[in-house]
């Protein structure tokens, strides 16, 4: 067996190394690993502080579920064209891959514009970072979430234009996937979040 | 041999790729993960001399009570900054120089796998010392203590405090991306035939820390960014007038700072493991139970971290299991001990140095966990907790275990890395003075915290009696830098010498052995392959029937040993070097003085970031 | 040799069966997989209705179908069901550890004690 190939920007199939697996995939693998701790370190925080605001406004004041839903749905429905559009590299229709993420990316600017304008809302409502602990939490939680979509749509947008360029080194499907997944890490971190701080009722009042 | 090749065009990308290997210029530009490695161990031993310095105007001000030297605000920026230096800034990245240079060569690679990337975790940490020690000229430096619990840490008025959040969630990052980068290498890019369990201890230690670092970091992460949002943005995160609580600091901090302490000791415990067989002329006794022990501790590492907590009010329940836990882990790492021992026992020692140096680290551990068990009977850690007895304790452990293990590794590898051995004699003096003085330094400090001196205090009153230890820790202290003092003089002296060393001056067992002294810029003219733990020594020796050891015949660094044969003779390709590393790490404490003083700084910090990113992603591959 | 799945496998859209067989799961599947995903959540935005008539099953309701929704995004768009095992276990160390370490934090806190 020949020896492992080393740096450049290539990502083979089937690349030589110890476990068969490419590089950049099992360190994609390994850093949404650890993003697990740095979510659950946010959400562990506001579960702490859930219930214990001592002035309004207070999460039912403000929150408007069937607006969240709509974007939840955007958001999971994100997911699936991301989905397509691996399918799609990997039948070398590049034309409609690049279709797949541009919808992935439009639907992932709908989903934080979304954020944006209930933020303006609930600002507007009296909330902000330092309103009380409700306030202190959730924008911080819900706000590191919302860096991580537009990284993540930067990411999108860079392979299309990329792709465009035709500069996307090696096998196109390949950086699609990478992109994909920490896409989809993004989206399975809100269904934690859109349950935990949206969904799950926290007592009258409060 | 093959040719070395180094990509030379540049064109294509946004920036043309730097092409020069050898000079000055060409250190900021390489992604050599030798070279990376020396100036790792560059920087850290220049924090470790700083941090040193830290100490012994520490140790002055303490001498005898009342003391006059530092005032109480200066006091306690330089305890803090002590324990940042030497904990994120002398520790991790001194084992970083020795995971760097060493682990490719062990695994038989020609580097790591994102070789720019591990560019770019130098430059970053390099920028984020720097960014936390500029806090000393722009306002002050972080005077929390290194641990900045809350509320003073979010109510502290100097600028201190801040430099120390950003400070650390830039170096944070640097750690995290270098785990990333070293745990694919070990885990994919090993040499044929290089199972796991034939992978020398140290790349097993190196695995270990590197999943301590990517699972821990990113919970101080999210405490250092609730402590900036508290103090930056009036967050209420740990604020308790409004129903914040100062304890979910400790415990993100915590469940951070406890593998963290794994993360320091176990490259030195790597290190002694290679040290210790090549000086006792035996293999290392139990090497699967050094390997599980060592993923052992990792694991129970995570489980402990309440131990530092224990006077806080968990109650009996939180207590008890963590004292439980606390307890448990020190059975693999007994179970080391046993092992190095067991090594030493019946085998032909050689005292040179870095062995000495490697005898030291396990005693001196030795005491500093017997000190740390004591800790984990909660009741009586209640007497223990924030007196010197803790700080004896984990100076036996940190000092006596991690840096006189960094030590070891330093004479052991020097000729290696710089093709010429530390002097002898002065290394025994450098070591005996050193574990004088540190003896001196330190074991008085068992006294004075049992006699109920406190922890972090610049003074102590006369009445107290705590005078006298305090001098003689104090002329230990000053005993400890003359020994970095001959160390200094023995490097000198060493590299004024030319080079000239063989390959394998010390009779070694591993692969980096084989390369020489240095190794060329590619390590391997062919890559090997591995049929066993302990590859090259089973290359130069072989048992007879009564168990004597006898060369091989044509083994050895310059002949032998089976070799893969890479592409059919082609040449070998390495990456060339690149600007965007430190191109884009340069972006990073931009950002952090933004935060602090004005935000037009964190907008271009970020802009060079992003623009450094799509130049990197462009540049042209080095193939 | 481990199994890998870098390779260009597509299956033309239509094609009945595809997972398990070393390939990916077709497009009309991916959106068979989002579809179900989309009525779980429907559902679950359906419990804000009807919080006082599911009283004590609202909560387990919420994280079974959160849970569950985590699963099927993991295991067929990460791909993870048909990938090798290695990624799983690495992915599988950082959340567990981070459920574990949480639930003993608010433990701590006394968080569930209502």
């Amino acid at each position: 067996m020949a020896q492992a190939v080393v740096g450049g920007t290539h990502q083979v199939e089937h690349p030589e190394t110890s476990t068969g697996l490419p590089h950049v995939k099992l360190a994609m693998w390994l850093f949404l690993s650890s993003e697990c701790l740095l979510f659950g370190a946010l959400i562990t925080t506001y579960l702490l502080y859930r219930g214990s605001s001592q002035v309004g406004p207070y999460p039912n004041d403000v929150f408007d579920i069937p607006y969240t839903s709509v974007s939840s749905f955007v958001l999971l429905a994100s997911s699936l064209t991301m989905v397509l559009a691996l399918s799609a590299a990997q039948r070398t229709d590049f034309g409609r891959m690049r279709l797949w993420l541009l919808t992935t990316a439009l639907l992932g600017m709908t989903f934080v514009g979304g954020q944006v304008y209930e933020f303006t809302a609930f600002v507007n409502e009296g909330l902000n970072l330092k309103t009380n602990l409700f306030g202190t939490t959730f924008f911080v939680l819900t706000g590191f979430h919302g860096v991580h979509v537009t990284v993540g749509i930067l990411m999108l947008l860079s392979l299309v234009a990329f792709s465009m360029a035709d500069r996307l080194p090696g096998d196109p499907a390949f950086p699609v996937e990478m992109v994909g997944l920490y896409w989809h890490f993004v989206d399975i971190v809100w269904i934690i979040i859109f349950t935990v701080v949206y969904l799950v009722p926290t007592g009258s009042g409060k | 041999m093959g040719s070395v090749s180094v990509a030379a065009e540049g064109s294509r990308g946004l920036l043309r790729r730097p092409t020069a290997n050898t000079g000055f210029w060409s250190w900021f530009t390489t992604v050599d993960h030798k070279k990376i490695g020396i100036m790792y161990g560059v920087s850290s031993f220049v924090f470790l001399l700083v941090g040193g310095s830290e100490a012994l105007l520490i140790r002055a001000q303490l001498a005898k009570p009342n003391g006059t030297v530092l005032s109480a605000a200066q006091y306690n920026e330089l305890f803090t900054m002590h324990g940042l230096t030497m904990v994120f800034l002398v520790v991790m990245p001194m084992s970083a120089a020795f995971f760097n240079y060493l682990l490719p060569l062990m695994i038989g690679a020609r580097d790591v796998a994102f070789p720019r990337l591990n560019a770019f975790s130098f430059w970053l940490f390099l920028f984020g010392g720097l960014f936390l020690y500029s806090s000393f000229l722009l306002g002050g430096a972080p005077n929390g203590g290194w641990f900045g619990y809350p509320p003073n840490s979010v109510t502290d008025p100097s600028v201190g405090m801040t430099f120390y959040a950003l400070g650390l969630l830039i170096t944070g990052i640097a750690s995290t991306v270098g785990a990333v980068n070293l745990g694919v290498t070990i885990i994919n890019m090993r040499a044929p035939g290089m199972t796991m369990f034939r992978m020398p201890v140290f790349v097993w230690m190196g695995l270990v820390v590197q999943l301590l670092l990517v699972f821990s970091l990113p919970i101080i992460t999210v405490a250092l960014f609730e402590l900036l949002f508290d103090r930056r943005f009036g967050t209420h995160f740990f604020d308790p007038v409004v129903g914040g609580d100062p304890i979910l600091w400790q415990h993100l901090f915590w469940l951070f700072g406890h593998p963290e302490v794994y993360i320091l000791i176990l490259p030195a415990f790597g290190i002694i493991s290679e040290i210790i067989p090549v000086f006792s002329r035996k293999p290392l006794f139990g090497y699967q139970f050094v390997v599980f022990s060592g993923i052992a501790i990792g694991f129970i590492g995570f489980g402990v971290w309440a131990h530092h907590m224990f006077a806080v009010g968990l109650g009996p329940v939180a207590n008890t299991a963590f004292g439980i836990s606390t307890s448990i882990i020190a059975i693999p790492t007994g179970v080391k001990i046993f092992n190095w021992m067991a090594t030493m026992h019946g085998g032909d020692i050689r005292f040179k140095t870095p062995m000495l140096f490697s005898i030291g680290t396990v005693t001196m551990f030795i005491i500093g966990g017997l000190s740390g068990v004591m800790h984990s009977v909660v009741p009586a850690d209640y007497q223990q907790t924030d007196t010197y007895f803790i700080v004896a304790h984990f100076h036996y452990v940190l000092f006596g275990g991690a840096i006189f293990g960094l030590f070891a590794g330093a004479y052991f590898w020097w000729p290696k890395v710089f093709g010429r051995l530390l002097s002898e004699p002065l290394g025994k003096v450098h070591f005996w003075i050193m574990l004088i003085g540190f003896n001196l330094a330190f074991a008085p400090m068992h006294l004075l915290g049992l006699q109920g001196m406190i922890r972090r205090a610049y003074t102590y009153p006369e009445t107290l009696g705590l005078g006298f230890w305090n001098f003689v820790s104090t002329i230990g202290a000053f005993t400890i830098a003359i020994s970095m003092l001959v160390f200094i003089a023995n490097v000198i002296k060493t590299q004024r010498r030319p080079q000239g060393v063989e390959a394998d001056p010390w009779d070694a067992r591993t692969l980096e052995w084989i390369t020489s002294s240095p190794p060329a810029v590619h390590n391997f003219d062919e890559i090997p392959i591995v049929h066993s733990l302990d590859e090259f020594w089973h290359r130069k020796y072989a048992e007879d029937k009564s168990g004597k050891l006898v060369p091989v015949q044509a083994g050895g660094a310059d002949h032998g040993g089976e070799v893969s044969h890479e592409g059919g003779g082609h040449g070998i390709h390495l990456p060339g070097p690149s600007y965007w590393p430190i191109l884009v790490s340069f972006g990073f404490p931009l950002i952090g003085y933004g935060v602090i003083f004005d935000w037009w700084m964190a907008f271009v910090g970020t802009a060079i970031i992003l623009f450094g990113f799509y130049g990197w992603a462009l540049e042209p591959s080095a193939e | 040799m481990t199994d890998t799945h870098s390779t260009v496998e597509g299956h033309p859209e239509g094609a009945a069966s595809a997972h398990g067989a070393g390939g990916h799961p077709s497009p009309k599947e991916y959106v068979r997989i989002g579809v179900v995903l989309a009525v779980i959540t429907a559902l679950e935005v359906a419990t804000y209705y009807v919080q006082d008539q599911l009283k004590g099953a609202l909560i387990p309701v919420l994280f079974a179908a959160a849970i569950v929704k985590f699963a099927i995004v993991v295991l067929w768009f990460m791909h993870l069901k048909f990938d090798s095992k290695t990624y799983a276990r690495l992915f599988l160390m950082g959340l567990a550890l981070a459920v574990t370490l949480y639930i003993v934090v608010l433990l701590c806190f006394r968080v569930f004690l209502n």
